[in-house]
């Protein structure tokens, strides 16, 4: 293994552990802080690449946090995806298993509720937060923004599955409405 | 069930979660196969938001460890999180392959649109609920300004937003 690669993995190892323990209300919530990093602090992609990634990320089977991953791929290939995903899971699941023979008294420990409750408002703010950041990296045409708003309200007012939404939206686009 | 049980039950809910994870995911582990009640499901739920960490992480590492202790929690957590890299891997090389593509390039640039939609979409819906607190929206939108329009570092925002809205909860000002 060469030098540069391990010192790539180090540094997205670096990344990735510690957002993992502050990722609280889920994995969209530090897409912000990770996009900061991999494309303004550490350029290894541009908006648009990361843009795609996401794309890939919802689109491909697996769950959301596998963006992550795949952001490991495009950075260092295979074991790049490996690294990210264990530096991004698993401190927080060192934690949480160890947590897990408590996990009925947390349950109905006094502080749970008002932890829970003072968290959640950070926790909307940092999605907002992601989904800014998204709509930046992936918008660059009015025409994008449209399909951005479309299927935004479609999701909120309709049933229509998040596949179904983004095939068509691929579709869309080839045959050059976008 | 077995080690190998909790591998697969784990990479079928992976699989089937484009879209979010927790649906399948109860719909597997309560409805098909019963490894957890509907309350203990909402109960790990509650849990899993309340500790850092993806939800559905967690929800995988209480359920394996549960039954199998740190070897259950390691084969769920491989199930959910390791085995998909092996469909995503071939994608990705499919992908990179096709950079200079202006047909696959374009075709990105929608699916690209429409997953930053969902999101706006997911935000929408879990600020809902608070959208008659003041203080809730006060909170979520300093968070939002430090961190979508500022670029302050997560870390830091977190550590200073976080105490300061479980203290107000704590108060029952929230």
């Amino acid at each position: 293994m060469s030098e540069e690669l391990l010192r790539t993995l180090a540094a997205l190892a670096a990344i990735l552990a510690p957002l993992s323990l502050v990722s609280i209300g889920g994995a969209n919530t530090i897409l912000p802080e990770v996009h900061r990093q991999v494309v303004g602090v550490r350029g290894w992609m541009s908006d648009a690449e990361f843009a795609d990634l996401f794309a890939l990320a919802r689109a491909a089977p697996g769950p959301n946090v596998l963006l992550y991953s795949i952001v490991g791929w495009k950075v260092a290939g295979v074991l790049g995806a490996l690294v990210a995903t264990l530096a991004l899971s698993g401190p927080s699941s060192v934690l949480a298993f160890a947590s897990l023979r408590a996990w009925r008294r947390f349950y109905d420990a006094p502080w749970r509720r008002p932890v829970q409750a003072g968290i959640a408002p950070v926790a909307v703010g940092l999605m907002f937060a992601s989904a800014y950041t998204l709509v930046g990296a992936a918008d660059a045409s009015p025409a994008a923004y449209v399909v951005t708003a479309v299927v935004a309200a479609l999701t909120l007012w309709t049933r229509a599955h998040p596949l179904v939404l983004l095939l068509g939206a691929a579709a869309l686009t080839l045959t050059g409405w976008l | 069930m077995s080690l190998g049980g909790l591998f697969l039950g784990f990479f079928e809910i992976a699989l089937s979660s484009s879209g979010g994870a927790l649906a399948p995911a109860y719909r597997i582990l309560v409805d098909k196969r019963g490894w957890v009640t509907a309350r203990e499901f909402s109960e790990i739920l509650a849990l899993s938001q309340v500790l850092p960490g993806p939800n559905i992480v967690n929800v995988a590492i209480y359920v394996g460890g549960r039954y199998h202790g740190a070897a259950g929690a390691a084969a769920a957590f491989a199930g959910l999180l390791l085995a998909p890299l092996l469909v995503i891997v071939p994608l990705m090389v499919l992908y990179a392959q096709s950079g200079e593509n202006e047909l696959v390039r374009g075709s990105f640039r929608g699916v690209a649109a429409a997953a930053a939609g969902l999101m706006v979409a997911t935000s929408i819906k879990v600020a809902l609920p608070y959208r008659h607190s003041l203080r809730a929206v006060l909170l979520a939108s300093l968070a939002f300004a430090a961190v979508g329009l500022l670029h302050w570092p997560l870390l830091a925002v977190v550590l200073v937003l976080a105490p300061c809205g479980m203290l107000a909860a704590w108060r029952g000002w929230l």
